[in-house]
């Protein structure tokens, strides 16, 4: 292997060539060495695109306001990335990567690049790989990025770190989940929408945003709740307004900004630690674990232990 | 990194809107651990291409139940013009006799016919995911 990535492959995703793209993006996700020698080149053709996040519960509409936005960004003549994690299967490994059939009415659009990632059993609603590959979209220079997670629960926050503006999608009429929800996602949302705005209840659940909203402190932006319907497009001119304002207004908290950068070193830095721990051989990790098991040793000692462990080179991977 | 699954396309080109088939393979493929991207029918040739392009599937499997089969040599071209020939294309669903010499000619790499077991299948796509990632080392 040579010291750079070959210049053939980086001028051609730097140029937005297609297939140069797709390939790279597997190798990043498939975590190569190539693929990490190309991130590195990278790094200096980064940081010009708007990365939009879109999470919400299953079947609140993602996908389908994620097709809704691809028009609106088309419209004001914008290219557009989107990256759409699924869930794999924790029993097979295997994933049904169903986003796109959501997003068929622009994905042969000349400007448009949609990518789907399973994900691989990371936990936090996205994939380990998913914010290199939104980086991969940037250096090839697609003007908005959306990231749109998987299902997400209370505490698949991961993507709050990514984005630049948080969209968290919510279907009217949860009631006592949204109540649930709150101390979660909720609490991430630059704009807060509530998708499906036909149906009953659309605007009892706006009120009660508004009114979970009306009791927290803000600075330099407070959330916003809009409506839409994302399958009749109401709304969604609308929803890309309020991000292009968010975006304007918070150019200073963008993703490159110190503390993110530092949160994400500490995301991924654990998520390496993890494997570590958890797939070293030798019995000097063996014996943690019975020491451990037997009560001579508490918890707190032993994560520290373990981590002398996995720094030890000869444990490299 | 070799222990990446395979990823592969479940499809139906033209206007044949049967899909039980389509389903029933891809939810095989997820459980014998694949990646799967679905689509819905009657997608046209340049979205496929397009799809497969971005999505970088080693594998596309189209499912044919009424005569669009006939419609795969087109796929074939289409998919060399822009330069994925790496990715294998298997057929399955109701293909006659006369039909599979031509899409064999055409470039497909297997023909499933009614019947065939969904394991042979999935050792199919293993073996073809084999080869092109060899290749493209």
């Amino acid at each position: 292997m040579k010291a750079g990535p070959q210049k053939d492959t980086l001028a051609a995703i730097l140029a937005g060539e297609r297939r140069a793209l797709a390939r790279a993006m597997s190798a990043v996700e498939n975590e190569t060495t190539a693929g990490k020698v190309l991130l590195h080149a990278l790094q200096p053709h980064l940081g010009r695109a708007r990365v939009i996040g879109i999470t919400g519960p299953p079947g609140a509409g993602k996908s389908t306001l994620v097709n809704a936005l691809i028009g609106a960004w088309l419209a004001r003549g914008a290219s557009v990335g989107v990256v759409a994690v699924d869930p794999s299967s924790p029993f097979s490994g295997g994933a049904i990567l169903g986003d796109r059939i959501r997003m068929g009415e622009h994905q042969a659009h000349e400007r448009v690049f949609i990518r789907s990632l399973a994900s691989r059993g990371h936990g936090g609603g996205l994939s380990r790989t998913a914010a290199r590959v939104v980086d991969l979209l940037d250096a090839a220079g697609y003007d908005q990025i959306m990231l749109e997670t998987v299902g997400a629960g209370q505490s698949e926050v991961e993507v709050a770190e990514i984005a630049d503006t948080r969209v968290v999608v919510c279907p009217p009429g949860l009631g006592d989940e949204v109540q649930a929800l709150k101390a979660g996602i909720l609490e991430i949302a630059d704009i807060l929408v509530v998708n499906k705005c036909d149906l009953p209840f659309a605007e009892r659940t706006e009120r009660e945003l508004q009114a979970m909203l009306s009791l927290r402190h803000h600075e330099l932006w407070t959330p916003q709740v809009v409506r839409t319907s994302a399958t009749s497009g109401a709304g969604v001119p609308a929803l890309a307004d309020l991000i292009e304002r968010h975006g304007a207004a918070c150019a200073s908290q963008r993703r490159s900004h110190g503390g993110r950068v530092r949160r994400l070193i500490a995301a991924s830095a654990a998520d390496w630690l993890k494997r570590r721990v958890e797939t070293m051989a030798g019995a000097e990790i063996e014996q943690l674990c019975a020491l451990v098991q037997s009560g001579e040793l508490d918890y707190a000692s032993a994560d520290l232990r373990a981590i002398e462990l996995a720094l030890r080179p000869e444990y490299k991977t | 990194m070799t222990t990446a699954p395979p990823k592969v396309l479940v499809t139906k080109i033209g206007l044949d809107g049967h899909d039980r088939g389509s389903r029933v393979v891809a939810s095989y493929l997820r459980d014998a651990g694949m990646e799967v991207v679905y689509t819905p029918p009657w997608q046209d040739i340049a979205a496929v291409v397009k799809l497969a392009t971005e999505e970088d599937v080693d594998v596309i499997g189209v499912s044919s139940l009424a005569t669009d089969h006939l419609i795969v040599p087109k796929l074939m071209l289409a998919l060399e013009a822009a330069g994925l020939k790496d990715i294998a294309v298997i057929v399955g669903g109701i293909v006659p006799d006369a039909g599979e010499a031509l899409l064999l000619e055409a470039g497909v790499a297997r023909v499933f016919h009614p019947g065939s077991a969904l394991e042979e299948i999935a050792a199919e796509i293993v073996r073809l995911t084999g080869a092109r990632r060899a290749a493209n080392v």
